[in-house]
């Protein structure tokens, strides 16, 4: 078994927030199974805030711990300031990641920026750092590979 | 229940080697006296493996491992042969070692052709048949697979290879001291196995090959092992070896009907509380101590994860679980999705396992399940997809 770190641990053994929205204002969906890895996040906005994040994952340990340090991380914070979560920050409030595993199962801030994206184009609204930082739109080969 | 990933020392092995790693320190190529007691040992532990396979004592080679039994056998067998032609074939659920070494002979102008297996990971006889040509000088088929404990009909695919035709080998590495093996009835020329499979020690291994049958050393040095194997012989690894197959013998008859009741309560087990599971691998055509599923919607090393929370070690063949985080070339190879092989599980049972084990097991397994389940995006789509 992998080696994770003790917040790691703690994190996949009791995660935060699981679960769906039902009436979601955004919905972010990335990975795929063949790469081992799926997380879909759904967000709940009131006043330009995170009202509610949670999250469904399919993966190993870290996929699943990731998903619950970036809704901890997020939860409460204005839509601008979610989308400055980066992986690298994920991986450091995790106490790190195994080498090996920081691009497959560190999906989390990738799938909350797409739910967003996703509540900003039902929305018709421009939000700053979202734009900006446009990423591809199809799925993250990339994830597959070590 | 790992027990294919290491078997604990046996007692009475442990024994056996414990005055070769103390007081008889004698190298058995020397003439004195000390000399002569390593050397008696290590012809002991050689008509010992021999006995474990039906095979003639002076046909067996020891080595450090399966892996390096499998790449003499693979390497030295074809190489041997390259006058006659450079075709080789192997199945698609080969351990490493051999699709390794096939791989590297490819480089090096050989040819190779996989045969495919089929749902249950069983190689096809007339398959393999159909592939050998004029040229082909080497056929390996495993004995029993390591993931899913399918047990190969290597007899069928002897009686299907003409006299003068390649050389055939199988790599009985997992199956060798847990079931019985007879190298005349399997009909091959060379088959390997390693003592860390049967309760003997790790960096213990043989190969045994057919008297008049060519194989090629992997290493140049002095005549330890007829030439075939040079290097110093590790006296204490060689007589546990020994030791191990010889109680293996005894206990396969015993140890088999034990393991087949255990493994068959774990299945049903299995099968019946965790909705969405399957077995992988033959259901009766297989190694008795293997349990193997695929369990839908759940990954495996989460799975592992928290099992071992709950004093469980089993093991997964899952994309997670593998250094290369890679899925199963065994699962793919048997038809399974890549989406259904990340839910795989092994259990491999133990000398010290219990039923109550295994009914610990049946319990805490479909909580584990059920739990990853809660939060897999691929259930609720499975579910909402049902209900609509």
């Amino acid at each position: 078994m992998p080696v994770y770190s003790e917040k790691v641990m703690q994190h996949f053994m009791n995660p935060h927030n699981v679960g769906e929205i039902a009436d979601a204002d955004g919905i972010g969906e990335i990975g795929n199974p063949v790469c081992g890895d799926m997380m879909t996040f759904y967000i709940k906005v009131k006043d330009n805030r995170l009202e509610d994040v949670k999250y469904k994952t399919f993966g190993c340990g870290a996929a699943i711990a990731v998903s619950s340090m970036v809704s901890d991380m997020v939860k409460g914070k204005t839509l601008e300031e979610a989308l400055t979560v980066t992986p690298t920050m994920v991986a450091k409030e995790l106490e790190g990641l195994p080498k090996n595993k920081f691009h497959c199962s560190n999906l989390g801030a990738q799938a909350l920026r797409k739910a967003i994206r996703n509540y900003a184009i039902k929305n018709k609204i421009d939000i700053p750092g979202l734009t900006d930082q446009e990423e591809p739109e199809e799925e993250d080969e990339h994830a597959c590979e070590t | 229940m790992d027990n294919v990933a290491a078997t604990p020392l046996l007692p009475e092995v442990r024994e056996a080697m414990m005055p070769f790693l103390q007081e008889t320190f004698g190298n058995p190529q020397s003439l004195h006296s000390w000399g002569d007691g390593a050397r008696d040992a290590l012809e002991k532990a050689r008509e010992q493996v021999a006995t474990l396979i039906g095979g003639g004592a002076e046909e067996v080679f020891f080595t450090s491992s399966g892996t390096e039994s499998n790449n003499m056998a693979i390497k030295g067998m074809a190489k041997a042969r390259a006058d006659k032609g450079k075709h080789i074939i192997i199945s698609a659920i080969e351990h490493f070692s051999v699709m390794n070494s096939a791989r590297t002979l490819e480089k090096e102008g050989f040819e190779v052709t996989v045969v495919p297996v089929n749902n249950y990971g069983l190689v096809d006889p007339d398959e393999v048949a159909r592939n050998v040509r004029k040229d082909t000088v080497l056929v390996s088929i495993m004995h029993a697979n390591g993931e899913v404990g399918t047990i190969e009909p290597i007899a069928e695919i002897a009686k299907r290879l003409s006299k003068d035709g390649p050389a055939f080998h199988t790599d009985a590495v997992v199956s060798a001291g847990n079931i019985p093996i007879n190298v005349k009835e399997l009909g091959v020329h060379a088959l390997s196995l390693a003592g860390n499979q049967f309760y003997g020690p790790r960096g213990s291994a043989a190969i045994w090959v057919k008297r008049g049958t060519r194989i090629l050393p992997l290493m140049d040095g002095g005549i330890q092992e007829g030439g075939r194997r040079p290097g110093t012989e590790d006296v204490p690894a060689i007589v546990g070896l020994g030791k191990a197959a010889e109680i293996a013998k005894t206990a396969i008859p015993e140890k088999s009907s034990k393991f087949i009741r255990l493994r068959d309560l774990l299945i049903e087990g299995v099968l019946s509380k965790v909705e969405h599971s399957m077995l992988t691998g033959h259901p009766t055509q297989r190694l008795p101590n293997y349990a193997s599923f695929c369990l839908r919607f759940v990954e495996g090393e989460g799975m592992l994860m928290l099992l071992d929370s709950h004093g469980i070690a089993a093991a997964s063949g899952s994309a997670c679980t593998s250094r290369a985080l890679k899925a199963s070339h065994v699962l793919l190879a048997m038809g399974i999705s890549h989406e259904v092989s990340q839910g795989s599980m092994l259990f491999t049972m133990g000398l010290d396992n219990t039923q109550e084990d295994v009914a610990y097991v049946v319990e805490k397994l479909p909580q584990v399940v059920d739990r990853l389940r809660q939060m897999s995006p691929l259930y609720s789509k499975f579910i909402k997809e049902q209900k609509g």
